[in-house]
């Protein structure tokens, strides 16, 4: 947490105050205890609609009942029984479960228990999907589909982030130019999702050109070697990661810029102006610096947009990862697994905001101050 | 209206907004023609029809006007009923209740590629003695091609590529080849098509007094229509015409709903500030986190995927959304303004001053996000349709979408399945947004020297 490894503060030369830091730190605890009841609120939320036809209750026992099928088909004891004495112990087994698992307490009660069991991951089994180890159990599914949906999350995100950063503030400077009418006419390109762009990006560099891959991660069957692996990744990832930049791109610009603009009006530029500095040290130190918090919160909310659109443009890229498997279980009803997938994007964008308020802590000179700050 | 008038000019200063504003008005045309011309019932039976409906059409056949871009032209599918007079018919009677009856038509052949099929769905009467027909194909060089002769039960249908007689003659034992043979010039080294006009001919006899014969000839080409058909031989038509009510609809009906209830919602939290305020404020941030798309997901595979509940769950996700904070803002300086506080000293009651002084106030400011909001809604309504959980009985664009992706239309190079969805959700959605866009410029002058 050194605050030179954020791009603001690269021309800050000022020592690291140790009282400043413990502010971040009491800053990014206090956030971080809030933003886990929001998420667990969020969650529990979640939990009741599932549950609002009593799905959760379905799952729960079908879980039970498959258990307990599994335990008396691997009784050794059961081979003897008759069909019906069979029947009679999975019966009474199930109910036994049923008390156990506290299915019989009130919806209040039994909600309670949900909310750690979601909060924990602990989700049970899935009723149709096997994770690609063979687990039926819904975390590990969930665990092995995440690291592809983070690739291609944080490579679209970082590249949106600094590549926008950086034209909005060149664009700031050129105010009125055909460039800057060129990103403002651009503009309503982002009112379409990620996907949207997919498929245009798919006709265009897989069916027509032949030069990209139409979807998945690696090429089948995939290299041995693993450079040859992870530039076969690399290559997959270009037209899914360049669909969710580009629905995020103008819009993000155009915003950022309009911030840029707003404070390089301010009083302190026209003085540095006058001072005679490089207008490279006046974007670094006296626009890009105010500007930050401001972006900062606005990012915040494109990515909880793009988060939602990665969905269908994991699926439209058959893509591996999180969203993709939300299609496939809504396709196989696999009510646990909808359940799971919806609980960690609620965990995904809690972590999503929480690294934006860290950075925002960093970014605003009023945290450090302490004086408390607006939220991200 | 003065006020309306100058703003409806300032409007029209910018050229994005003008095109925005033509783009709406002809979706806006666009859903209105498509409600007088396929009533609401008659749209679902069609699209929800099967072969008995959309049997004379293609499968996976582009729009006809493709040929006009291709220097090898596509056969146009086209079908004819000899019922309706489609076909010349001439009965000539014979001795004994027999009579002869011939149906023949002509069609020109001026494709560069072969047809599908061709196939014939006779409907006859008699009461026992089944009619006989011979079917021939008369070619433009002046073959008589015989494609079958056969009782006919009451409902008989004749498919040519699978006549016995034409799979030796020209497939070499194999159907595909049957449509080569029947339009190639036999002259011709490599197989070309022989161009010119066709003629088919059905001679039939009946053997009773008031027996009748009538056939439908359907002749499945490459190419179909404006729009072009689906796997399941459907017009594309349809659904393109009617997903534009629908997207409209949920647009419009989402987007106000939301701005509407998030701006009273800002507008009470404001006012009365305090816990209400924060209550409002703390629901906000649980509201951000909650992960939007997949709760609607949720909904959608356990509940009910009726576009009406979606978008009751969707303007119930996002009233507290990120517009609250943006509202509030505005909200808590009009609160201080002067003509508030008059309206406080001559005792006005809470709900007045918030439902007639505040929020009138704010109307100027929530027009710009009202319409561009129809934008993503209406991508939203899509989205959903390609997870596979759209509306089930109603066409729209979405789930054309849906369907090409499922039958790996890009894949197979049926690119116009595809791309006609989406190019009329880009200009909806584009529309609503620089309009909404340049509406803000308008009604936000912070921004207008921007």
């Amino acid at each position: 947490m050194e605050a030179s490894s954020q791009p603001g503060s690269l021309t800050v030369k000022k020592p690291f105050m140790s009282s400043t830091f413990i502010r971040v730190v009491k800053y990014t605890a206090v956030r971080l205890v809030v933003l886990f009841i929001t998420v667990a609120v969020a969650i529990y939320l979640t939990i009741l609609i599932a549950n609002m036809g009593g799905y959760v209750d379905t799952m729960m026992r079908s879980e039970i009942e498959y258990n307990v099928t599994q335990q008396v088909i691997n009784n050794p004891n059961s081979r003897n029984m008759s069909t019906e004495q069979k029947k009679t112990m999975e019966t009474q087994m199930i109910a036994a479960a049923i008390k156990m698992r506290g299915l019989d307490l009130p919806l209040a009660v039994r909600n309670a228990r949900y909310l750690t069991n979601a909060l924990t991951l602990n989700l049970g089994h899935a009723t149709i999907m096997v994770s690609d180890t063979g687990s039926r159990t819904v975390r590990l599914i969930l665990l092995e589909r995440l690291p592809a949906t983070l690739l291609l999350m944080g490579t679209s995100e970082l590249f949106l982030f600094f590549s926008s950063l950086f034209l909005a503030l060149s664009l700031s400077r050129q105010y009125g130019s055909w460039w800057d009418k060129l990103v403002i006419a651009l503009t309503p390109t982002s009112s379409a999702p990620g996907w949207f762009y997919g498929i245009f990006m798919i006709l265009i560099f897989a069916a027509v050109l032949k030069i990209m891959p139409f979807s998945g991660l690696v090429s089948a069957p995939p290299p041995e070697n693993p450079v040859l692996y992870a530039l076969s990744v690399l290559q997959h990832l270009v037209l899914p990661a360049f669909s969710l930049f580009f629905s995020g791109f103008f819009l993000s610009i155009y915003a950022w810029r309009t911030f840029f603009l707003i404070y390089s009006s301010e009083d302190y530029v026209d003085m540095a102006k006058a001072k005679g500095l490089t207008s490279r040290d006046i974007e670094r130190r006296y626009i890009l610096r105010p500007t930050l918090p401001n972006i900062i919160t606005n990012f915040a909310l494109t990515l909880i947009s793009v988060w939602g659109g990665a969905i269908v443009t994991e699926t439209i890229f058959i893509w591996p990862g999180l969203g993709r498997m939300f299609y496939t279980a809504i396709g196989l009803y696999d009510i646990p697994v909808i359940v799971g997938d919806t609980i960690i994007y609620a965990y995904l964008l809690a972590i999503t905001v929480f690294v934006l308020e860290i950075v925002y802590a960093l970014v605003d000179p009023r945290v450090k101050i302490g004086g408390g700050g607006s939220q991200a | 209206m003065k006020a309306l008038k100058n703003s409806l000019q300032e409007i029209l200063r910018y050229p994005s907004a003008i095109a925005g504003l033509a783009a709406v008005l002809f979706f806006v045309l666009l859903a209105i023609y498509a409600m007088v011309s396929i009533p609401y019932s008659k749209a679902i039976t069609l699209w929800r029809g099967g072969e008995d409906i959309w049997y004379a059409n293609p499968k996976f056949a582009p729009p006809a006007w493709i040929n006009y871009f291709r220097s090898k032209k596509l056969p146009v599918s086209f079908h004819t009923n000899s019922a309706d007079g489609g076909m010349e018919k001439v009965v000539t009677p014979g001795g004994a209740d027999t009579a002869t009856i011939k149906l023949s038509y002509s069609f020109d052949f001026e494709a560069d590629d072969y047809p599908q099929e061709l196939m014939l769905y006779f409907t006859d009467t008699y009461k026992e003695k089944m009619p006989f027909v011979s079917i021939s194909l008369f070619t433009p060089d002046g073959r008589e091609i015989r494609v079958a002769d056969t009782g006919l039960g009451p409902q008989e249908n004749i498919r040519f590529s699978q006549q016995d007689r034409l799979i030796n003659r020209y497939g070499g034992g194999q159907q595909q080849f049957v449509m080569r043979g029947l339009f190639s010039d036999p002259k011709a080294a490599t197989p070309t098509p022989l161009k010119g006009k066709y003629q088919l001919v059905i001679t039939g006899t009946t053997f009773e007094a008031g027996s009748d014969i009538n056939a439908d000839f359907v002749f499945h080409g490459m190419v179909y229509g404006l729009a072009g058909t689906d796997m399941y031989r459907r017009d594309l038509m349809v659904a393109l015409l009617w997903g534009t009510p629908i997207a409209l609809a949920f647009g419009l009906l989402a987007s106000l709903g939301i701005s509407l209830s998030t701006l009273i919602i800002a507008a009470i939290g404001a006012w009365y500030g305090g816990w209400v305020d924060e209550l409002i404020q703390r629901i906000t941030e649980v509201n951000l986190v909650l992960p939007f798309l997949p709760i609607l997901i949720m909904i959608g595979t356990f509940f009910n995927r009726s576009i009406w509940t979606i978008l009751g769950a969707t303007i119930l996700l996002s009233v507290f959304g990120g517009g609250i904070k943006a509202f509030r803002a505005t909200f808590l300086q009009l609160r201080e303004s002067m003509y508030i506080e008059a309206a406080r000293a001559y005792g006005a009651s809470n709900t007045r001053i918030i439902f007639n002084y505040m929020i009138p106030r704010m109307i100027p400011l929530l027009i710009p996000s009202l319409v561009s909001g129809v934008a993503s809604f209406v991508f939203l309504e899509a989205t959903l349709a390609v997870l596979g959980l759209g509306d089930p009985t109603l066409p729209t664009w979405g789930k054309i979408i849906n369907d090409a992706e499922s039958n790996g239309a890009l894949y197979k190079g049926y690119y116009y399945w595809i791309l006609e969805p989406a190019v009329l959700l880009m200009a909806t959605g584009f529309g609503f947004a620089l309009l909404g866009f340049a509406l803000d410029r308008v009604f936000n002058p912070r921004l207008r020297g921007m």
